[in-house]
């Protein structure tokens, strides 16, 4: 069964169209890599499932829901979640702050006033960011601030920050990029081994991860989906090379 | 059931901060502050402080517009004054809510953006309430005059129950009459009531999403949180803090001017929290207490007194330190206040409160320094 549907999905940036009639059907459970060149399109279209950006034209829609014109919380709320390029953290905050705080809004919802309880009292929701935090390995770093993480932990911090928040749909916008190989490796390791239930969007340059994650692969060039498959199948397609590892060595 | 889940801590820091404000006028007295009318005004700029903490310390919105509800709470009590008792119990309820509607409407507005734009926002709406107050309010307001207490105001339930009496009423609680120590301790018990659901916001859920607004407003929103309602919360809850600054500033002196809710007024306690330390629960009481200290010792300086106080110096010297430091006080204490600021911005962004945690932490060091060489020695024998 699809999860996400997107039909003919336009969207211009003036006179440049980012997005060209993008349809794409992501089947719930599995890992959906888009790849494509620099500026392809791909962050785009993911700007489009969370609210940053409306399409022109076509429709988004999310468990028989429509994602557009719904603010980026609401969004959240259904079950959607993303990890950033450059991670999104609470800089400021403690590990364990910074896991409890979509914990929180997984229990509370998107408002709620709960000014007299102290934070201390929820055990449920420090238990699910303790939990969570574990299967990244971040537990020991639990109570240090998130600013003097490594780059590779804040993207782990981030990834554990979504996964608390047991979402539908992870999106993950090049979450290994800027990483040294082991970082990488760990990265990959980390999406094989938590979490396997939900259903991934992934988009990603780099080859090896895409191929060790994916289920299914959508290549984009100049706001179009040329192709779409098996990992085995796209990488045997001479339109996908042409256009990506052509056009990336052009 | 009120200290259910606060921590060891928690508990202890209130109780120290029990003790220090009731202790007030003895903690005040070696440094000669120890007179109602000054230790009042430390209780009711701390509470400013407290409640402009919420909103800028905790979740990272800067308002220079907080004046405008002072300003609102002190007419609203003064109405209430005239209008129906010279109790203050409700004065103060009257003025808390009247701007903190006051609060909801402006923030609604202003909280449509964030950063300096929110900044400017707040700093107009607050000169338009002052300018309001001086031209078109004046049926409200008594315009340059100043709303204040006359002989023939209504004041409904106290003619209810006792004639009318030559002179103009006192305000009072049940009787007592607020002024002197009386008028104090009310606003004292007032101040640790106010710190304390400061102290309960900040360690829930709802103040944690607050500090989470201030780091990061855009991971919020991915995040699933409608962060607009919780920042005009917070905006409410510090205007209403405001609000009963205001209504207490009215109950030690029953009179409302416009000129409190002047844009100086704002930036006054953008300078308190900042100088004790923006965040910290006790910070911004600290620099409350501070400013108005000095202020009000350099405030009352003048050359003269300067001369007089250098007169054990040969006159050459006394002239020059008198003309070195004469601009800084008397009119010119906003200049030295002006530069201390400046300092503090520079070298300890944190404040005052940041300060004390270096040389606490210097000491802890210096403790551990020389653990560390005992341990040393020891396994040395």
């Amino acid at each position: 069964m699809a999860i996400l549907e997107v039909n003919d999905v336009n969207k211009a940036f003036g006179g440049l169209k980012a997005l060209n009639a993008v349809n794409l059907s992501v089947e719930e459970g599995t890992v959906h890599a888009i790849i494509g060149p620099n500026g392809a399109g791909k962050s785009t279209l993911l700007n489009c499932f969370v609210g940053r950006l409306i399409p022109d034209t076509g429709s988004v829609m999310f468990n028989g829901q429509s994602l557009l014109g719904i603010k980026p919380h609401q969004i959240n709320q259904t079950g959607v979640a993303r990890v950033f390029q450059t991670p999104e953290i609470f800089t400021d905050l403690s590990i364990l702050e910074n896991v409890m705080i979509p914990a929180f809004a997984k229990v509370d919802g998107a408002f709620r006033i709960n000014a007299w309880k102290t934070v201390g009292t929820r055990g449920e929701v420090r238990d699910m960011a303790e939990k969570v935090l574990e299967e990244v390995g971040l537990h020991e770093k639990r109570d240090i601030i998130a600013s003097s993480l490594s780059r590779g932990d804040k993207r782990r911090l981030e990834m554990a920050m979504c996964l608390v928040q047991d979402p539908k749909l992870l999106l993950l916008d090049e979450p290994t990029a800027g990483m040294s190989r082991a970082d990488t490796n760990n990265t990959v390791d980390l999406l094989q081994r938590v979490g396997t239930h939900i259903t991934k969007i992934v988009i990603e340059h780099d080859m090896h991860v895409v191929f060790s994650l994916a289920d299914h692969i959508s290549v984009l060039a100049q706001g179009t989906v040329i192709a779409g498959g098996k990992p085995e199948e796209i990488k045997g397609n001479p339109k996908v090379q042409e256009a990506y590892l052509g056009g990336a060595h052009a | 059931m009120m200290f259910a889940g606060l921590s060891r801590n928690d508990k202890l820091l209130f109780a120290g901060f029990t003790i220090a404000a009731l202790a007030m006028p003895l903690l005040a007295w070696p440094v000669g502050a120890n007179y109602p009318d000054l230790l009042q005004k430390f209780a009711i700029y701390g509470i400013f402080a407290i409640g402009f903490n919420i909103l800028f310390g905790l979740t990272g919105y800067l308002s220079f517009g907080h004046a405008a509800f002072l300003g609102v709470g002190s007419y609203a009590a003064v109405w209430m004054f005239k209008g129906v008792t010279m109790n203050v119990i409700p004065a103060v309820i009257f003025g808390v809510l009247v701007s903190g509607m006051f609060a909801a409407l402006i923030g609604f507005i202003s909280l449509r953006r964030s950063g300096i734009y929110f900044s400017i926002l707040t700093l107009a709406f607050a000169q338009m309430s002052y300018n309001l107050a001086y031209s078109v309010l004046t049926p409200i307001t008594n315009g340059e005059t100043g709303l204040q207490l006359s002989q023939d105001d209504a004041r409904v339930l106290d003619r209810m129950f006792t004639e009318q009496t030559a002179g103009l009423p006192s305000t009072n609680l049940f009787g007592l009459e607020m002024s002197g120590y009386p008028g104090f301790y009310f606003c004292c018990v007032l101040l640790i009531i106010a710190f304390f659901i400061a102290l309960r916001i900040q360690r829930s859920p709802f103040g944690m999403m607050l500090r989470a607004i201030k780091t990061n407003q855009v991971r919020m929103n991915y995040t699933g949180f409608n962060t607009r309602p919780y920042a005009l919360t917070a905006f409410i809850i510090s205007g209403m803090y405001a609000g009963l600054a205001g209504s207490l500033l009215a109950v030690t002196d029953p009179l409302a001017g416009a000129e409190r809710m002047q844009w100086t007024a704002s930036g006054e306690v953008v300078l308190m929290t900042i100088l004790g330390g923006a965040g910290t629960l006790i910070g911004p009481i600290l620099g409350a207490g501070l400013i108005k200290y000095f202020e009000n010792i350099f405030s009352s300086y003048n050359d003269g007194l300067l001369a007089e106080s250098f007169s054990f110096l040969p006159d050459f010297l006394n002239d020059t330190l008198v003309f070195v430091i004469g601009p800084f006080v008397g009119e010119g204490w906003s200049l030295l206040l002006g530069i201390v600021f400046m300092a503090i911005v520079i070298f300890l962004p944190g404040g005052l409160m940041e300060g004390l945690a270096r040389i606490h932490g210097w000491y802890r060091r210096r403790g551990q320094g020389d653990t560390g060489r005992n341990v040393a020695k020891q396994a040395a024998e």
